[in-house]
């Protein structure tokens, strides 16, 4: 952690982990018995619980969105960026929730928990999941915080898609989705970077068919590899010359010398593989792409994104940065034609970035500010619709 | 700040609840108006950051585009009226655009300033000077009003593309020319305002 905690952080933070006894039945029409979600809050929920924002993470992501864990932290939550008093989403209005979503593995029942009725390491027997799955637990832990409708529901790519899922699958729980980055279904192009990334855990011999807990190995070559495919993807060119180039870290050209070379831009990707590798569950890694792929919107409306979203009732807001390619601008552009097309609110900003897809988890002024007007408008519609509602109050 | 003259005319053009498209809709100060006036439902297009920020504020639905690539987001016939207010000699091609916004809308108003004016023409035919105007201050090489036309252009470019006149009015800042402009629209008037259909 920095020697000050800045005024804008929400400083300390402990996860706190919430159990359900009750089974979740899941779109693959398997059943969880019971299962327990690791979550973050920043913020006071209100007295009448309508500030309420829950924040969706994405394929690597986790519950701790903002803050440090302990003074020992090197560096803040995922989404600290935008997450704080003060900040896009101002933990002074709003109350945060940021769960582990279910098949996670930083402390949700996932892949590396013990399935009850074996008593065993789930791994690869874990059920395959659906973004839905994560919502419908989402909305159980919802009414465990006693919150009846989420001001927003946030998410960045995958987290996106969850957003948009929310809007259909509890249409009256949400007033607001904002979905960035993201896309109402993946490109073969993205599915295939996807199986790359699978192939490449599989194919590493420690990750055991699935069983490496129980076997006490960890494939860490293999989710390396994997995390390296993801991590260019979701770079720009631009971004990897700029900061790269053809900049060496070790040896040289030099004729009549032999001094192997190795390029900066390999040390880093070697760099993020490993961090990665020893901090991330494969089967999970696995779990999270296959949610990527199986996503479409529209699958049970007709495949017709129109109709599916004729079923929301909350204003959206759709932010796509000009430089990703993983999650284009044209995916974002095809939502929001879906959303004008089905007669509902939006707003979307296309915004300048040269970051690729990571841009949405990083600073940028126009993207700040589009998030904070569009935060301050929840903020104050809201105060606006608590005193029509109060007024009668008042006459009583 | 005070309405501008055009927009307090093509309010009385709009129907209540009806669905309207405003290209280059800035930070969204007609939509507002029209929401609160006449319960339309609408969405603004605009290219610039900072004016979608304002206009999210102004809480108008407002959507990131480049209109010189056209409305291909936008189906045929989906909203009643599509609006461009003083934009339509900054587009790359303006006669593709109106194309586009008779093809999106069942009607269309366009309002340009007139570069017909008796000051403009005075400007170019006496100083020989391009007119630089209170309205458009801009000098010839920074001015992001690249196709300048006047009420007579626009006439001619609207026969040639079968393109009905339902209603036009006229708009002129000093009183002399007010007056006058409802005789002599193409000499008297700095701004024209267009209700168009096809």
């Amino acid at each position: 952690m920095p020697d000050k905690i800045s005024k804008d952080s929400v400083g300390l933070v402990t996860p706190e982990t919430i159990k359900f006894e009750e089974p979740l039945e899941l779109a693959c029409g398997r059943t969880l018995v019971n299962y327990e979600l690791v979550i973050e809050t920043y913020g006071e929920l209100n007295d009448d619980k309508s500030n309420a924002i829950l924040v969706c993470h994405a394929l690597s992501g986790h519950h701790h969105a903002a803050g440090y864990h302990s003074p020992a932290d090197w560096k803040p939550g995922w989404w600290d960026n935008h997450i704080g008093p003060g900040k896009s989403i101002d933990t002074n209005q709003f109350f945060v929730v940021c769960p582990n979503n279910l098949g996670g593995c930083h402390g949700s029942t996932g892949p590396s928990s013990i399935n009850p009725e074996t008593g065993r390491v789930w791994g690869v027997d874990f059920p395959p999941l659906r973004a839905r799955d994560w919502v419908k637990s989402q909305a159980k832990l919802a009414d465990k915080l006693s919150i009846d409708k989420w001001a927003a529901v946030i998410g960045g790519s995958l987290g996106g898609m969850q957003a948009m899922r929310w809007a259909l699958e509890f249409p009256d729980r949400i007033k607001h989705a904002i979905v960035i980055a993201s896309a109402m279904k993946l490109s073969a192009q993205n599915i295939a970077f996807n199986e790359m990334a699978r192939n490449a855990i599989k194919s590493d011999p420690d990750f055991q068919n699935g069983d490496f807990i129980e076997k006490n190995s960890q494939p860490r070559n293999g989710l390396a590899l994997a995390r390296m495919i993801g991590h260019v993807t979701y770079l720009s060119n631009e971004q990897m010359g700029s900061k790269f180039g053809r900049t060496l870290s070790a040896g040289s050209f030099q004729q009549g010398q032999y001094n192997p070379v190795e390029f900066e831009v390999e040390s880093y990707l070697r760099h993020q593989g490993d961090a990665f590798s020893g901090s991330f569950d494969a089967n999970t890694y696995l779990l999270m792409t296959r949610v990527l792929d199986y996503f479409d919107l529209a699958r049970e409306y007709n495949n017709d994104a129109v109709k599916a979203f004729g079923v929301a009732q909350c204003d959206f807001l759709i932010v796509s940065f000009l430089s990703d390619w993983r999650f284009s601008s044209e995916r974002s552009e095809e939502i929001v034609r879906a959303l004008i097309d089905a007669k509902k609110n939006v707003s979307y900003a296309a915004i300048q970035s040269n970051l690729g897809h990571d841009a949405f988890l990083l600073k940028n002024e126009h993207y700040e500010k589009i998030l904070t007007s569009y935060m301050n408008r929840i903020f104050n519609n809201d105060k606006k619709t608590q005193k029509i509602s109060s007024t009668p109050e008042k006459i009583s | 700040m005070s309405m501008r003259t055009d927009l307090e005319i093509i309010k009385n053009w709009i129907s209540p609840n009806s669905r309207i498209l405003d290209l280059a809709c800035g930070d969204g100060e007609l939509l507002k108006d029209l929401k609160l006036q006449k319960k339309i439902e609408g969405y603004g297009l605009e290219i610039d950051l900072n004016k979608i920020t304002e206009a999210i504020t102004n809480n108008i639905n407002v959507i990131s585009t480049n209109l010189d690539s056209g409305l291909s987001q936008f189906s045929d016939k989906s909203f009643d009226t599509v609006i461009m207010t003083e934009a339509l000699q900054a587009m790359k091609n303006p006669d593709l655009v109106l194309d586009e916004m008779l093809r999106v809308g069942k009607n269309c108003i366009v309002t340009f300033p007139n570069f017909g004016y008796w000051r403009a023409r005075l400007s170019l035919a006496f100083y020989g000077r391009m007119p630089v105007t209170k309205k458009l201050d801009y000098q010839w090489y920074n001015t992001p009003n690249i196709h300048f036309c006047t009420v007579s252009d626009f006439e001619i470019l609207c026969a040639e593309k079968n393109i009905h006149i339902k209603s036009k009015k006229f708009a002129a800042e000093n009183l002399p020319d007010r007056l006058l402009k409802s005789l002599l629209p193409n000499l008297f008037s700095d701004t024209a305002i267009y209700l168009l259909s096809k």
